[in-house]
């Protein structure tokens, strides 16, 4: 078993292009930074330098969308090793990605494209895991996704998915609140039974996001504050899943940083509100 | 079950035609738009991110039209969504075999994004030349340099949309020249260099000996004036960090 994932009680944000200069020049007030791995799977550059430097003040978290784990053709050895190569260099609080494929043979969707849970799915994305945290050398973290279809073949819930997944690799999981909201809307379950199906020892990171309301779905776009909704089901998970990472992810119409920082504020809050009314009872 | 499954929704993805067989294997397919259309947008939105000044030059309605053309015959494969638009230059010559142009543009954009990202390399420093016999020297390119012939005025078209100044109309170059990126610690360089300097580091990237670049300019351009041609060009390129090492 690859060293597992530590806690990590705090809140942070995506470290996005236009606030680079802010995270450079000022002491912004976070617990850790997280970027999207690819970004900096390059031989050198600015970017790359910027992150070191970021580093230098933050923890950092390489949280990517290009390994897809649930590719029935295994991974991409060159991308594990670029991975790992950036890993070694930023020493990161986790590395994650998401329960989801996206290339299949030579074809590359770039998109987080959904999975029957069946138990040949489970046994691919297992072996894939293990390869993955076996090419790191450490435990990483995989994301709940949001999806817009469901499979009739699948013989589990998603969440229950996720459990064996996590009970069979050791792997740690990354919830992302709104894509539980997005797919609980989407394909009518129970929010709430998923957040009490997922295994609390295993949570290590929450994501908190935005999405759209699209003509027939929610679509996860990543552009928007955090609706109410995602922030009342945050309030339940932080409830069953204490403190751990915990971070606002917006990856487009990037608001200047003291929106976002606004957002964690609410998020701490909500916590720490919960938290009062446990000690208090 | 599942490979067969990824196989399909791959085809389905990239032709985006019939959905039947995908959706037999689905509880709810009202969805399944989202995805064909979360694809399509992403890849025109990359191209346009990696090709601006190609898309300004050609107008909004052309560059869509071209990027249809790309994503229907270039599905995407490598891991980044960033190294996407690389063969777009194919679909520019199938669809305007007659504008060496805009060619020439869309090479110029796609290297200064490969430059950016390229491996670092430290400059030289005044002492690294200390005690350099320049017959046996061989010479280090900066490892981003790319470079290419040039036959248009591209540079100057891409050099007037990145300024937002008035842009010149497409012509053919005079006489033939080359053109040269690089990055200079994290600045991207580009440079429209004449035919002598273009075949010179062409000749150097060859075979990197500095006596070997006296000798080919020496004997294109005379003895005297071709010595004192590599020695400028030499002086230039390690100020401008082209040059990055000199081994001995």
């Amino acid at each position: 078993m690859p060293h597992a994932n530590p806690t990590f009680d705090g809140y942070g944000l995506g470290l996005r292009r236009e606030h680079y200069r802010d995270f450079l020049d000022n002491d912004v007030p976070v617990d850790f930074v997280e970027v999207i791995s690819e970004n900096f799977m390059v031989d050198g550059g600015q970017p790359l330098d910027i992150l070191r430097r970021v580093r230098e003040r933050h923890p950092v978290i390489l949280h990517g969308v290009s390994m897809s784990i649930g590719s029935a053709d295994g991974l991409r050895v060159d991308y594990l090793k670029r991975l790992r190569k950036l890993a070694d260099t930023i020493e990161p609080l986790f590395v994650s990605d998401h329960l989801s494929w996206s290339r299949f043979a030579h074809f590359n969707s770039h998109d987080l494209l959904p999975l029957p849970y069946t138990e040949e799915t489970l046994a691919v994305v297992c072996r894939n895991i293990d390869m993955a945290q076996e090419a790191l050398g450490r435990a990483m973290l995989f994301e709940n996704p949001s999806s817009y279809v469901s499979f009739a073949a699948s013989t589990m819930a998603e969440w229950e998915f996720i459990a064996e997944m996590s009970r069979r690799t050791g792997c740690g999981l990354l919830l992302d609140v709104n894509n539980i909201h997005v797919s609980a809307q989407n394909h009518g379950w129970d929010a709430q039974a998923y957040l009490h199906g997922i295994p609390a020892d295993r949570v290590r990171q929450i994501h908190l996001a935005g999405h759209t309301q699209g003509e027939d779905l929610l679509i996860d776009t990543h552009d928007q504050p955090v609706n109410d909704e995602v922030w009342s089901l945050y309030a339940a998970a932080t409830a069953m899943f204490g403190p751990v990472a915990t971070m606002i992810e917006r990856d487009d119409a990037i608001p200047p940083l003291p929106e976002l920082l606004a957002e964690l504020t609410i998020a701490r809050s909500l916590r720490d509100g919960h938290a009062a009314v446990k000690e208090a009872a | 079950m599942l490979a067969e499954m990824q196989r399909d929704f791959s085809d389905w993805l990239v032709r985006a035609g019939d959905d039947d067989g995908l959706r037999r294997g689905l509880v709810a397919t009202r969805g399944l738009a989202a995805y064909q259309n979360n694809y399509r947008t992403q890849l025109v939105n990359v191209l346009r991110a990696s090709y601006p000044q190609l898309k300004l030059a050609m107008g909004d309605e052309a560059f869509l039209q071209l990027a249809i053309h790309y994503i229907d015959r270039q599905p995407p494969s490598s891991w980044t969504l960033d190294a996407y638009g690389a063969d777009l230059p194919d679909s520019l010559q199938a669809l305007y075999p007659h504008n060496p142009d805009l060619q020439e543009l869309a090479w110029i954009e796609w290297t200064l994004s490969e430059v950016f990202v390229a491996a670092d390399a430290a400059a030289l420093s005044p002492t690294d030349l200390d005690g350099v016999d320049w017959e046996t020297a061989k010479l280090r390119l900066s490892p981003g340099l790319r470079h290419r012939a040039a036959t248009t005025n591209a540079m100057a078209i891409w050099s007037a949309l990145q300024d937002e100044t008035p842009v010149p109309e497409a012509e053919m170059l005079e006489a033939p020249a080359g053109l040269v990126a690089w990055r200079q610690g994290f600045i991207s360089r580009l440079r429209q260099v004449d035919a002598i300097e273009h075949a010179a580091l062409l000749s150097l990237q060859e075979d990197g000996h500095f006596g070997a670049l006296c000798d080919a300019l020496a004997e294109r351009l005379g003895e005297e004036p071709g010595i004192a041609r590599a020695g400028q060009l030499l002086a230039e390129w390690i100020g401008s960090g082209i040059v990055v090492g000199v081994s001995h």
